[in-house]
């Protein structure tokens, strides 16, 4: 956010003051996704610059963090990215149990695998919504947020909230899932690829939907790699990169999952891509229902992991590991580490400095849409101003995660 | 690649890891320009002379540390040397991250733009600007980001209080 005084952009480019015009786009533009505001100079219909101004949802997150017990960032970081709740929980946790050394029981590393994909669909079921409503296609908004809400309500019986779910934990998970819950994401994940394939039906074969997207924000691999592009746009472009299977976390490498990789650099590959990644989710959520191991969901580590209810009632230790847990938190080794986990919109990342007390020192959040955003320039450049519109949607920008 | 566990210092990191790419490419250009190095839980961090680093991202690029991920500042507020950057840089070949880190003085501190490498850096740059009051030479844009172009002070900076009135 800045004092339009300051902005070099607003003046058209030298030697064009007579044709090219400065305009505004948000910030309370709808097809925005939120409070992005973009400055663009244009000739004619046809974009020249691409100016983004992002700060209008800045909230100091990562100093907040600075403030609290290594525990209590856990629920700011669902609201960073308010769409991929429990990719960042994820994140968060396994790089404060890196600096901790902390060994996380299976069963927990495979519920985290089995959320973070519903986490993922989430994300990817909101896009699809929000970017064919940009384009026209209104329908499909209705029936992908039908299914968004089977996977809130899912998040609801696991964790008590629908999006601020903070249900990953340092050490393991807040408690078990409830009796059933398995079951339902079965019953839930049972119906899902007919629905995708409704979804498909109705856009793939449309000729407007397809128009708008095909040939429509280019961006080739060695662009791509240069701006920071990650997640779908980056595979869209060629790049088969993929965290998940490249540089596995919390247990991916024992899932059998295909990455989607497409050639067409264009939106229309971008919503290829993202179409066959919710596919890929679905097997595997249903490669972690089958194989779901037995045993606690939390690490053995009186210290750092918060006792059972149960246990507080009877143990005069755990109520003492309760009351230090909760008042002076846990201390972890001085270090540093940065861990990446593949998310909904690209690579998220937390780089986390720890000076050895109770508090991080310094937690930097790298999430995907901030870089992604700087591509943007590229990928409208000589295109017509209601390209912009597609182009955004296809990047799948969150401004929570932005701003931060 | 099987790793040791922890190595601190230039001479360990040398003495253990002689075969990483990164560590290699660096000795073949400048092994000067490398001040320290440490291995620390699977992490690599190589410490490097402040006016060399644009050479050093270069060299490291070529060496098939291709994407730049991430990029940081610490303020470690009262000690000297105060701000530590640090670079996170991926590669899709050998599907491993680097972190490359420079120490900065407080008075003035100022460092060589990274965007000419990868222009991905330009946001992340910004950022430390702003929240940081960093300096980068040769930087296309080097204004406030997140905060309003007239704001006053750094909000990162170890100083400035979380809340209440500054």
């Amino acid at each position: 956010m800045s004092n339009p005084a300051g902005m070099p952009v607003l003046e058209p480019a030298e030697g064009a003051k007579d044709q090219h015009m400065v305009i505004n786009m948000g910030p309370q533009h709808p097809a925005t996704h939120g409070v992005l505001r973009l400055v663009v100079e244009i000739d004619g219909e046809i974009i020249v610059r691409v100016y983004p101004e992002i700060g209008y949802l800045h909230t100091g997150i990562e100093k907040t963090c600075e403030a609290k017990f290594y525990q209590q960032v856990v629920p700011l970081t669902d609201r960073v990215n308010y769409l991929d709740p429990l990719s960042n929980n994820l994140c968060y946790c396994l790089a404060v149990e890196k600096l901790l050394g902390l060994e996380i029981p299976e069963k927990a590393q495979w519920i985290r695998v089995l959320l973070t994909e519903l986490s993922r669909l989430n994300s990817h079921l909101i896009w699809l919504g929000t970017h064919a409503m940009d384009i026209g296609a209104l329908t499909v908004f209705l029936y992908t947020f039908r299914e968004r809400e089977d996977i809130l309500r899912l998040f609801e019986a696991i964790a008590g909230q629908r999006m601020m779910t903070s249900y990953f934990r340092i050490g393991g998970l807040s408690m078990e899932p409830p009796l059933g819950f398995l079951d339902r994401v079965q019953g839930f994940i049972n119906t899902l690829p007919e629905k995708i394939d409704e979804y498909s039906n109705l856009l793939t074969g449309n000729p407007i939907f397809r128009n708008r997207l095909q040939g429509v924000g280019m961006l080739s691999a060695a662009d791509a790699i240069a701006l920071g592009v990650t997640g779908p746009p980056l595979r869209a472009s060629g790049v088969d990169f993929d965290l998940r299977r490249d540089m596995p976390y919390s247990s991916y490498e024992k899932f059998q999952f295909n990455v989607p990789v497409l050639n067409g650099c264009d939106c229309w590959a971008r919503y290829l891509v993202r179409l066959d990644e919710m596919r890929e989710s679905i097997r595997i959520i249903q490669q972690a229902l089958d194989g779901m191991p037995e045993g606690p969901v939390k690490a053995n580590a009186p210290k750092i992991v918060l006792p059972d209810r149960e246990k507080m009632k009877t143990q005069m230790e755990a109520l003492i590991h309760h009351f230090k847990i909760v008042t002076e938190g846990f201390e972890v080794p001085a270090g540093e580490v940065y861990q990446g986990v593949e998310a909904g919109h690209g690579q998220t990342g937390y780089y986390v400095v720890s000076d050895g007390t109770a508090k991080p020192y310094r937690v930097h959040m790298r999430y995907p849409s901030f870089a992604t955003l700087q591509a943007l320039e590229t990928m409208a450049k000589g295109r017509m101003l209601a390209d912009l519109v597609a182009v955004i949607g296809s990047i799948d920008i969150v401004l929570g995660e932005i701003d931060r | 690649m099987s790793y040791p566990n922890t190595l601190s210092g230039k001479e360990a990191v040398l003495a253990g890891l002689p075969e990483h790419p990164a560590v290699k490419a660096i000795l073949a250009w400048n092994p000067e320009a490398l001040t320290d190095a440490k291995f620390d839980r699977r992490e690599l961090t190589l410490t490097i002379a402040c006016e060399e680093i644009c050479s050093a991202a270069a060299v490291v690029r070529g060496a098939g540390y291709n994407f730049f991920e991430d990029m940081t500042a610490v303020d470690w507020f009262p000690q000297a040397p105060r701000f530590q950057l640090s670079y996170h840089i991926l590669s899709h070949v050998f599907k491993e991250h680097i972190r490359l880190r420079v120490l900065l003085e407080e008075s003035d501190p100022s460092i060589e733009s990274l965007t000419r490498i990868w222009p991905s850096t330009n946001f992340y740059e910004r950022e430390v600007f702003d929240l940081f009051g960093i300096q980068f030479e040769g930087h296309p844009n080097l204004r406030r980001i997140m905060m309003p172009d007239d704001w006053k002070g750094h909000p990162l900076r170890k100083e400035y209080p979380v809340e209440g009135y500054r």
